[in-house]
């Protein structure tokens, strides 16, 4: 991203948010942070990075082109600057992904205006945390096909069902949740809602153990939970809609609410030092042509992502609008995978060993991160639904649902 | 930032760029259709393969294109051009690569560019010509086909008022189409330039039996051809085609990215209309997901592609990488698309009639031309990770002893 492309103001708040976070990237966390937030475990873990996303919030590098009176800061085109300056400072990422990058957007679009009041300040400054209700046992790719029951009594819903794969659920206060009001249509029997969480009378929240054998992420049951009508987002039997523009939001179709940190502008880095390190058939990893073309083909991919979402912005270079925007969830969790991957084959005999064990190469990152990145190859419509969407939407082949 | 050339915004493609392509789109559709194209370089099989003839071109269609000032896109406007940026002029071989038109404009533009970049008075008169319609290629590869600028394939002998060449320069593209060559000759310590006519004497051109049926391609004898001062262009030819050569990759890019969305494009059409087992076979995901994973591999290309036309464009220190990136990865898209193009045509596109291999040749001979996916890798190994350690004595892994 040159300079050029950008505003005065823009300019100005980049050199604003590359000063402050210079300034006041946070202490090392207590405990290893995971890779992403959607497997934050730990209390531990949860208190530093939502106090991390407080401190961002606070210095308007999150919600910066929300409305003030959602909880904003009010600007146009900041949150694109803010969130590479994040990226690009290796700070640690955002806990309140679901929020940040699904509710707030959805609640913007279809919430009423007190709904967006009360729900999308709590996203912004984390202090309010979310996860999603989409999946449930019987309902993966096939989205539609949902189980969990609303049905009205008096002003109130009682909700009823079981959601799987939840991030985050053991520390949310609520959930994005998508119902069946009707069994008469599939799509359009389908109703949103903002579903209290912590505290809920009704609501289990039970720990699921990944691959990892770590948690990370739950099962939520729902049992006769009672919630008023006012936590309706938009109309009955409008849900499929709404879990629509939920899930553009999350497939990077805009700048969201904020994202970024992390470190993925880093992976190339890692990934030649790694190499730089390691002894292969007595020479360095480094010095190994097969291992020199596997990390140039990866550096070529994390430059194309770049190049990519700078030619989405020029209209004249892109065939169709969503061609670019759609392949983001696609290209960056495959991008994650073969980098952890090939981490996994240049550590050698090292990536045999456990985080636990002293002799770990960078703490036992790269099996673990290479495990670990199946969850957003699955996650947010498996891979094989993203190329069904863009084989669709974008392609224009027929449908395979 | 305090570096002083920033790429210039939107890739430096605004509404001229854009029209100058669309300019380009419309005028090669209309006269260069698949049909008239089959017609003009695969009426038959024989005169090429078997007799060795060079491939037809459309000499009428090519006195358009330099009515239209093509040949000057590449020259700056003292000498008669137009001065278009690389940016456009990557816009414009993007459509000559859609259509695969056989012609010396590419050949002429790569000529124009190193003249641009050597300057000086012989350089400008060269330029003058060229603008005015001349076409040029380059005679600048060694018998062993090495794209290092430094292999000249030309040894030159005698004062400055006239030089001698000696040898042979191979894979000379479309130098039956060319008024004359830009030969680089070794000269002492020093790597020489001269404008060659391709009638000269002494000079003998071979043509090399090849496959591709849109260009031609030649060995180029220079026994003992004598070059006037007048005629050499720069006796820093090493730097100069080191300086020129990510602009000559921005083109090769540019005609794969432009080649590999017509394939793309075309095998989608064909999936939409093909049925077998009652549908249309782009219905079935072992149709529709590599067409989608084609699509990501030739946008990635094609944002690497402008994101190193504009690097040239404000001669960044970064052009060399960006042009070697956005040329491995064209390369390497070209191939995967041309092999599914013809594979999920099923027999039709295995046959000669039907015209695929036009494209499925075009490529083939583009992906290796400059240096294939695998060269530009290992040169960007060097570049990004530091070159191999030269004694593997000093690599030695400690632990082994």
């Amino acid at each position: 991203m040159s300079s050029a492309d950008l505003s005065q103001e823009q300019r100005e708040f980049g050199e604003y948010a590359r000063g402050w976070l210079a300034e006041n990237a946070p202490p090392p966390p207590p405990e290893r942070l995971p890779i992403t937030p959607i497997e934050v475990m730990t209390v531990g873990q949860r208190d530093y990075l939502q106090a991390w996303q407080r401190k961002c919030y606070d210095a308007g590098l999150v919600g910066a082109d929300y409305p003030k009176a959602y909880g904003g800061h009010g600007h146009t085109g900041f949150q694109r600057i803010a969130n590479q300056e994040m990226n690009r400072a290796g700070v640690p990422f955002l806990i309140n992904i679901v929020g940040l990058s699904m509710a707030a957007p959805t609640i913007l679009q279809h919430g009423t205006e007190e709904q967006r009041r009360k729900f999308i300040p709590g996203c912004l400054s984390g202090d309010e945390i979310w996860c999603q209700g989409f999946s449930e046992p019987g309902a993966g790719s096939d989205l539609a096909n949902q189980r969990t029951s609303a049905v009205p009594d008096g002003e109130d819903w009682i909700i009823n069902g079981h959601k799987v794969w939840t991030s985050l659920g053991h520390f949310a206060t609520w959930m994005i949740l998508v119902t069946r009001t009707s069994k008469d249509h599939k799509y359009d029997g389908l109703t949103y809602f903002l579903c209290p969480i912590a505290g809920q009378p009704g609501v289990t929240v039970r720990p699921l153990v990944k691959i990892t054998g770590e948690t990370g992420f739950n099962e939520v049951f729902f049992e006769d939970v009672r919630i008023p009508d006012a936590y309706r987002l938009d109309e009955v039997g409008k849900g499929w809609a709404v879990a629509m523009t939920t899930l553009l939001a999350e497939r990077g179709a805009s700048e969201g609410a904020g994202s970024g940190g992390g470190g993925g502008e880093s992976a190339i880095r890692d990934l030649i030092e790694l190499a730089r390190g390691t002894w292969r058939d007595g020479v360095l990893a480094a010095d190994d042509p097969v291992t020199r073309d596997a990390i140039m083909q990866r550096a070529i991919v994390a430059e194309g992502m770049r190049q990519n979402a700078k030619r989405a912005r020029v209209p004249a270079l892109c065939d169709h609008p969503m061609r670019l925007p759609l392949q983001q969830k696609l290209t960056g969790s495959e991008f994650q995978q073969n980098n952890a991957r090939l981490g996994v084959e240049i550590a050698g005999a090292h990536s045999t060993l456990y985080k636990l064990d002293p002799s770990a190469p960078q703490a036992g990152h790269w099996p673990l991160a290479y495990l670990n990145s199946y969850g957003n190859t699955i996650a947010a419509g498996t891979n094989e639904i993203q190329r069904n969407i863009l084989g669709e939407r974008v392609l224009g082949l027929p449908k395979t649902k | 930032m305090t570096t002083t050339k920033t790429a210039p915004r939107d890739f430096g493609f605004g509404e001229d760029e854009a029209m100058l392509q669309e300019m380009a789109r419309k005028m090669l559709g209309e006269r260069l259709p698949m049909d008239k194209l089959r017609t003009l370089v695969a009426a038959a099989p024989e005169p090429i393969y078997d007799r060795g003839e060079r491939a037809p071109w459309d000499k009428e269609l090519w006195s358009e294109i330099v009515e239209l000032g093509w040949t000057g896109l590449a020259v700056g406007e003292a000498e008669g051009g137009s001065d278009v940026s690389l940016a456009g002029i990557a816009g414009i071989v993007e459509e000559i690569g859609r259509h695969a038109l056989p012609s010396p404009l590419i050949a002429t533009l790569m000529a124009s560019l190193v003249l641009r970049a050597a300057g000086g008075a012989v350089a400008g008169a060269l330029l003058k010509r060229i603008a005015g319609g001349a076409t040029a290629s380059l005679a600048i590869t060694n018998g062993r086909g090495s794209w290092d600028p430094e292999h000249a394939p030309l040894i030159a002998s005698g004062e400055a008022d006239e030089l001698v060449l000696h040898g042979g320069a191979r894979f000379v593209q479309d130098a039956f189409k060319a008024d004359f060559l830009i030969a680089s000759a070794r000269l002492g310590d020093t790597l020489v330039l001269c404008a060659v006519e391709t009638a000269a004497d002494g000079l003998r051109l071979e043509t090399d039996h090849i496959h591709d049926l849109t260009r031609d391609q030649a060995s180029v004898h220079f026994n003992g051809v004598r070059v006037g001062a007048s005629s050499v262009v720069t006796y820093e030819g090493a730097v100069v085609l080191q300086a020129v050569w990510p602009s000559l990759l921005v083109l090769v890019s540019a005609d794969l990215c432009g080649a590999s969305e017509r394939l793309l494009q075309t095998t989608v059409d064909y999936a939409k209309e093909r049925v077998q087992f009652d549908r249309p076979i782009g219905f079935f995901q072992a149709v529709k997901h590599p067409l989608v994973d084609a699509m990501v591999e030739i946008d990635r290309a094609r944002s690497l592609l402008y994101h190193a036309a504009a690097e040239v464009d404000v001669a960044s220190g970064k052009a060399e990488i960006a042009a070697r990136m956005a040329k491995s990865a064209a390369s390497d898209a070209a191939a995967f698309i041309s092999d599914r193009a013809i594979q999920l045509h099923g027999g039709i596109g295995f046959t000669w009639e039907y015209g695929l291999h036009i494209f499925f040749k075009r490529n083939m001979h583009n992906q290796s031309l400059f240096g294939d996916g695998v060269h530009h890798r290992k040169k960007l190994a060097d570049l990004l990770i530091g070159p191999i350690s030269t004694s593997p004595n000093l690599a030695r892994d400690p632990a082994a002893n």
